[in-house]
């Protein structure tokens, strides 16, 4: 019988400890299968987060370094700069990277550190029972904005791309979202070409996911992922923020 | 034998890591340290190495934490609230059991402190100074010789023993130059198969971590952990005794601290009072076999440090309550002076 589908060999068989209905799961996947396709396994070094995808390090087949909170970028530069010639890359959360990373991921962009970032935006902290996070949404209620959010006090959410797009020296920067089919296909596409421009050493990729939780966010999976299109991609809408890669007559395409 | 050049104490540190094969160097600019980085910055591009400037000592020490994961010799330095700063990514390569070196070139605190020589972050050096069940080598050079020595011999016992060393000065020997015998280029490299360096696909993936979330597993690898640090304490004990033999009084005191001490032990030697002086070299392992056997023989021991007073706990541990251990200390960036140390003896012997 023919196999029509399958795990991604750069996924380990180690069940994953999400959520039901969380979609860490699709952009693991998502990730595993920009692996697999530029045959990039092993050599690719991965840097877990501290955060839901703190036991990432499980669940990729290749080598894996599990960092402090937020200082996953610093670590992915020791990495890179020990071994330029292989494939690195951080899987960070909203909190790791929007919050208390948020000076590692500035100057490791500004650096333009040939590494590949995944940055999944859920708009809360979702392992330790859901806080308020950088990117928690204006009025939005987490257990500590009971209230919701209020941007007089806690300030506004912050658009990581449209920030690091502020910088001279990334090379690659966009969002996208896995909230439905077409949204999953483009994000495979971008994420794929984050990895694709670190084996050509464009330099720094940053793709931003928006996800959801419906664990902390009190909805069903279905009813999270319609939050998703509904409040969060207004917010932080989905497209290429910088794209030094494409040749000049592309990018006016 | 090498020809002696005169160099800085943090120059020295600097090129005998290079000669230790030491090609990753990251670091934030703080005084009393910056030679050693700028040494670094001037050489490493010139011998296909690495110097980053970070942007900050968080960043940095885990940048190092990042190149030891890949198995390669790699450092940061900095100074006192700087290297309270690197104590979270110092934890986690502890937890992690990766080899790397830490340079503090201390000086006063707490806070912001001042910028003169200090020993003050001897508890935080010696304790753990992270949160956790864990230490660090550390090695104390009182001479710009030392410095040198001692560089080599921290990466070669973090190789050894998987764990971090930090190389404990203060910003007196930082600055001071000195002639010094380079160490020969002659690095002890060791293979390192728990290191990320890509599977290949041809082998399982190696992950560096430090998170164990099942209780018995932490606990075990905090056991295995401590396990080599008892091999450690067995074996790496390091210090120099000096007059000794017929000691009556004991000074205790390591880098620049000793120096000090040691002109007073001359001088009261002169004046006829026994003194004599154990001078640590690592403060962990801290040698207490050898103060443990001194209170057997000798009156009193003198814990003579440029803090407040603090491998003095370790030395009333070390010598069981078996005399009486005494004080000298300046702190702030002040430095004892042999005056100082001797009146206390001659206190001492007189019945203070």
């Amino acid at each position: 019988m023919a196999v029509v589908f399958q795990k991604p060999h750069a996924l380990t068989d180690k069940e994953l400890h999400y959520c039901p209905g969380c979609t860490h799961g699709i952009i693991h996947r998502l990730v595993a299968e920009a692996i697999d396709a530029l045959q990039i396994e092993g050599e690719t070094i991965g840097v877990a987060p501290v955060g839901c995808a703190v036991m990432a390090y499980d669940y990729f087949r290749c080598d894996m370094v599990e960092a402090a909170h937020g200082r996953a970028p610093a670590v992915a530069t020791g990495l890179k700069r020990s071994l330029p010639d292989n494939i690195i890359f951080t899987y960070q959360g909203d909190g790791d990277l929007a919050s208390i990373g948020m000076a590692e991921i500035v100057h490791a962009a500004t650096r333009n550190e040939n590494i590949t970032v995944i940055f999944v935006n859920n708009a809360i902290y979702g392992m330790t029972g859901g806080q308020m996070a950088p990117t928690t949404l204006p009025g939005q209620v987490t257990q500590t904005s009971p209230y919701g959010r209020d941007v007089a006090t806690a300030g506004y959410p912050i658009k990581v791309c449209e920030l690091l797009s502020a910088l001279d020296a990334p090379a690659y920067i966009a969002r996208v979202a896995v909230n439905n089919v077409k949204n999953v296909r483009n994000a495979k596409k971008v994420i794929e070409k984050a990895f694709q421009n670190q084996i050509e050493k464009k330099g720094f990729s940053l793709v931003e996911v928006v996800s959801s939780c419906p664990t902390n966010w009190g909805m069903t999976p279905e009813k999270a992922l319609q939050w998703v299109e509904d409040k969060m991609i207004p917010y932080y809408p989905l497209g290429v923020y910088r794209d030094k890669t494409a040749p000049a007559e592309e990018k006016e395409a | 034998m090498a020809e002696k050049v005169l160099m800085k104490g943090n120059e020295a540190i600097a090129e005998a890591a290079l000669r230790a094969g030491c090609r990753h160097y990251f670091g934030y600019p703080i005084t009393p340290q910056t030679e050693l980085a700028a040494y670094m910055a001037k050489r490493m591009p010139k011998i296909g190495g690495v110097f980053l400037q970070a942007e900050s000592e968080i960043s940095a020490i885990n940048m190092v934490y990042g190149v030891s994961s890949t198995g390669k010799r790699v450092m940061t330095s900095s100074s006192s609230p700087g290297v309270s700063l690197k104590q979270e990514g110092i934890s986690y390569i502890a937890g992690a059991d990766l080899p790397v070196l830490i340079v503090n070139v201390q000086r006063g605190g707490p806070g912001l402190g001042g910028i003169q020589p200090s020993q003050s972050d001897y508890f935080q050096a010696t304790k753990g100074g992270g949160h956790g069940d864990y230490h660090l080598i550390v090695l104390t050079p009182a001479s710009v010789q030392e410095m040198a020595d001692l560089t080599a011999l921290a990466f070669d016992l973090a190789d050894k023993y998987r764990m971090p060393s930090m190389l404990l000065a203060d910003g007196t020997l930082g600055q001071m130059m000195e002639p010094v015998e380079l160490p020969e280029e002659d690095p002890h490299l060791i293979e390192k198969p728990w290191a990320v360096t890509g599977t290949k696909c041809a082998r399982e993936h190696n992950i560096i971590n430090s998170l164990y979330l099942v209780p018995e597993v932490l606990e075990k690898s905090n056991e295995d952990r401590y396990e080599r640090y008892k091999k450690i304490e067995d074996l790496e004990v390091r210090y120099e005794e000096y007059m000794m033999d017929d000691a009556e009084y004991c000074l205790v005191a390591f880098g620049i601290a000793a120096r000090v001490a040691k002109n007073a032990v001359v001088a009261l030697r002169e004046q006829g009072i026994k003194a004599g002086l154990i001078r640590p070299i690592t403060v962990w392992p801290f040698p207490k076999k050898v103060i443990r056997e001194a209170a057997d023989k000798v009156k009193a021991f003198i814990s003579v440090e440029l803090s407040m007073g603090q491998m003095i706990e370790d030395v009333k541990l070390a010598e069981e309550c078996r005399k009486p251990v005494y004080l000298c200390s300046r702190s702030g960036g002040m430095i004892p002076d042999p005056e100082q140390i001797i009146t206390l003896v001659k206190n001492v012997e007189g019945g203070m």
